[in-house]
């Protein structure tokens, strides 16, 4: 369209005199002046590398959303020792090559502090290498074993979610204590779901359990059927977690399979994830149990600090937005933000940052974190971080649907998910 | 499961995927047939048919069967006016010349996938069958709403072949086919029968998608591989043939099913493009194609 029409015909000068002097007079305000004339209080710049289109996409969105209201409530507490952070936010496509490009953005064009946020594992482990190469702090919030495995590099970290190997390792007692002693995996066919078959298999034979198959799906399929008839007919629990834009497809053509006689169900919450549960086709859910990071329905027990967290990113008691019942949460993953962003704060605060030279004395200092009490800056619960291993541990859920909701059965133990320290990244060099 | 169950499952899968494919490629087709283009863009038609279902059935409150029929009505015919515009605006002007065209409708394909993900946002939508029923087959479930897919879709294939065969539209589509020189010189405007026909090619994959969209959810990333496949029916078919296109349809949709079902989805695809390779050297035309294109 042709903009300068549109300004000159609608736009009178006198109104534009008024513009120039309202802006004159937001100058001249205080708060403005003491963040445009002292350097120390000029923004803390944190590059946010998120999913908002591809796969991710749904996850994206409400990463982009907790992260926004962390940033309002750290913003309005003060900010980071007196100054304000500022999300750089750039769109990765869910993609890996993309991942690696937006980190060279932050750390060279937009001179980012660090960089946070990325969910999707293959994009963490085709971004991490060249944080390491750039030098710049990457804050993921990811799940993946890949942090922990020693895979990738000294400046890359997950303080702020715990990572598969540690979730599955404490849910296998649960599932066969439980539900059954024969299970048959469905998982995404990528690192993730890798994680989920290599580390629950391991756990749960060790538990004397039994794998029956393991059936892997492409990231990207769009139609699910197909698959099923590979799980065996002896299958006591049908172990499933799945991703992508497809998910509500994946359960919908489960229940269509099996409708009342399917084998007992353990999934992990990423199958509904943002998934209204109330969808018609669902309701074979009912009674089947669910791990979560963080529980999506607002739980008998809630405490204040998950009150506080979920009004401030704007999610309703059944996980949904307040503005729009349909438009559901990926609450189980996105409290990672919330925390990572409160962990930077405080890591960079005792490391005493003034500015890009000092991110290896941020590293230094977040590797010196362990005890992260259940509080304001940790809604989802008490955590354990591990500098060595640049993981933390935490607590998890086990939910049952009841009735279209999820109800709380287990928590388990911060001890339930420890497991030997593969790597020391303390020993690598900056 | 056992062998006997096993084959039934994986027959309807591979029948509904048939159902589906042989209208996607049947567009395809019909615009190579006719206007001797390869329409890159045909998938994002048919994404656009989906997205537009999604936002369609959206205003319709109440029954779930309302909101899809209209779609079925209308998302046909939005993708069909988009896809005439652009043969107006862009396709004219190349004077359909083959290269050209490849390169322009990567353009439009690129146009249509970012202005829905701008417009619509990067979301899977789903839309909600127009009745959900199990048929509870003893051994596994089965969608009635999948029958009737593959049931709509032989009825469209049906009319598609009486509206080529005995109307007079259809007859001069043939006569275009056949020379379009000649059939310029007899009056026939073929300005408009390419405009038409690009339109209803689009329209076509449309309605495959408006059928298959409350199955599968609507993404504006799903226009890719249903191209794929659509360009290895119509090859093996052979270009321009509907008769060949929906055999095609059927063979690799059925193998399709089949394959993925017993070993793997990845050995189906491998398995289709093989046969493309193969189909090429003994029979260049497609197992139904003219021999003079």
């Amino acid at each position: 369209m042709n903009k300068k029409n549109i300004i000159s015909k609608n736009i009178s000068r006198r109104k534009l005199m008024k513009g120039v002097a309202a802006a004159g007079t937001i100058t001249a305000m205080p708060g403005f002046v003491r963040y445009s004339q002292a350097a120390s209080s000029a923004p803390i710049k944190i590059g946010f590398q998120v999913h908002r289109t591809g796969i991710g996409a749904a996850y994206g969105r409400w990463y982009d959303r907790t992260t926004q209201a962390a940033v309002k409530v750290i913003n309005d507490g003060g900010g980071i020792n007196g100054r304000p952070i500022e999300i750089v936010a750039e769109d990765d496509g869910t993609d890996p090559k993309r991942g690696a490009e937006a980190l060279e953005k932050f750390a060279n064009q937009h001179k980012c502090d660090v960089a946070f946020g990325t969910l999707f594992s293959h994009v963490v482990i085709g971004s991490a290498p060249r944080a390491g190469e750039l030098k710049l702090p990457y804050f993921v919030v990811s799940e993946g074993h890949h942090v922990a495995s020693g895979m990738l590099n000294r400046y890359t970290l997950q303080p702020g979610i715990t990572d598969v190997k540690s979730q599955v390792q404490a849910m296998a007692p649960f599932v066969k204590n439980n539900l059954g002693k024969k299970v048959t995996m469905v998982y995404p066919d990528f690192a993730f779901g890798h994680d989920h078959r290599d580390y629950f298999s391991a756990a749960f034979e060790a538990q004397g359990g039994q794998i029956l198959a393991k059936v892997p799906i492409p990231p990207t399929e769009s139609s699910f059927s197909k698959y099923f008839p590979k799980i065996p007919r002896d299958t006591e629990v049908l172990y499933h977690v799945m991703v992508g834009p497809a998910v509500l497809t994946f359960v919908k053509e489960l229940g269509e399979f099996y409708g009342n006689k399917s084998p007992k169900l353990f999934g992990f919450i990423d199958s509904v994830e943002a998934v209204d549960l109330s969808t018609p086709g669902l309701e074979f859910l009912d009674g089947s149990y669910f791990w979560e990071g963080n529980p999506r329905y607002a739980q008998s027990n809630q405490t204040e600090h998950d009150k506080f967290y979920r009004s401030a990113v704007g999610v309703d008691e059944n996980g949904a937005s307040v503005s729009d019942s349909k438009d559901v949460s990926t609450y189980a993953h996105m409290f990672g933000c919330w925390e990572t962003l409160h962990i930077i704060k405080k890591g960079m605060e005792e490391a005493g940052y003034s500015s890009v030279g000092d991110r290896s004395k941020l590293i230094e200092a977040v590797e010196s974190m362990s005890n992260m009490p259940l509080s304001q800056a940790h809604p989802q619960g008490a955590k354990i971080f591990n500098g060595k291993t640049h993981q933390t541990f935490g607590h998890q859920y086990i939910t049952k649907m009841t009735n279209g909701k999820l109800v709380l059965a287990h928590t388990t133990s911060i001890e339930d998910t420890f497991y030997p320290d593969e790597v020391d990244y303390t020993k690598q060099s900056f | 499961m056992d062998l006997g169950p096993y084959l039934l499952f994986a027959s309807l899968e591979g029948l509904v995927h048939a159902a589906v494919l042989s209208l996607i490629a049947l567009g395809l087709s019909l615009v190579f047939g006719v206007m001797r283009i390869v329409n890159v863009a045909h998938g994002e038609f048919f994404m656009l048919g989906a997205v537009l279902a999604w936002w369609i059935s959206g205003f319709v409150f109440g029954n779930p069967a309302i909101g899809f029929l209209l779609a079925l009505i209308i998302a046909p015919l939005i993708a069909g006016v988009i896809a005439m515009s652009s043969d107006w605006l862009i396709l004219k002007h190349l004077k359909y010349d083959p290269e050209a065209t490849i390169i322009a409708t990567i353009g439009i394909l690129y146009i249509i996938q970012q202005a829905v993900l701008m417009t619509f946002g990067p979301d899977a939508r789903p839309v909600e069958q127009p009745f959900n029923y199990r048929l509870d087959l003893y051994w596994f479930g089965f969608s009635a709403y999948k029958f009737f897919v593959v049931f709509s879709a032989i009825i469209l294939l049906f009319s598609v072949w009486l509206v080529m065969a005995k109307t007079k539209f259809g007859l001069i589509l043939r006569a275009t086919q056949l020379d379009s020189e000649t059939a310029q010189a007899f009056g026939i405007p073929i300005a408009t029968v390419y405009s038409l026909v690009f339109g209803v090619g689009a329209a076509i994959a449309a309605v495959a998608a408006v059928l298959i969209v409350p199955i599968q959810q609507a993404h504006y990333l799903m226009g890719g591989e249903p191209l794929l496949l659509a360009f290895i029916v119509v090859i093996i078919g052979g270009l321009g043939s509907l008769r060949g296109t929906v055999a095609a349809a059927v063979l690799i949709g059925m193998s399709d099913g089949i394959i993925s079902v017993f070993f793997s989805p990845n050995l189906a695809k491998i398995i289709a493009t093989l046969l493309v390779v193969i189909v090429l050297l003994i029979k260049p035309n497609g197992l139904f194609g003219s021999e003079k294109t």
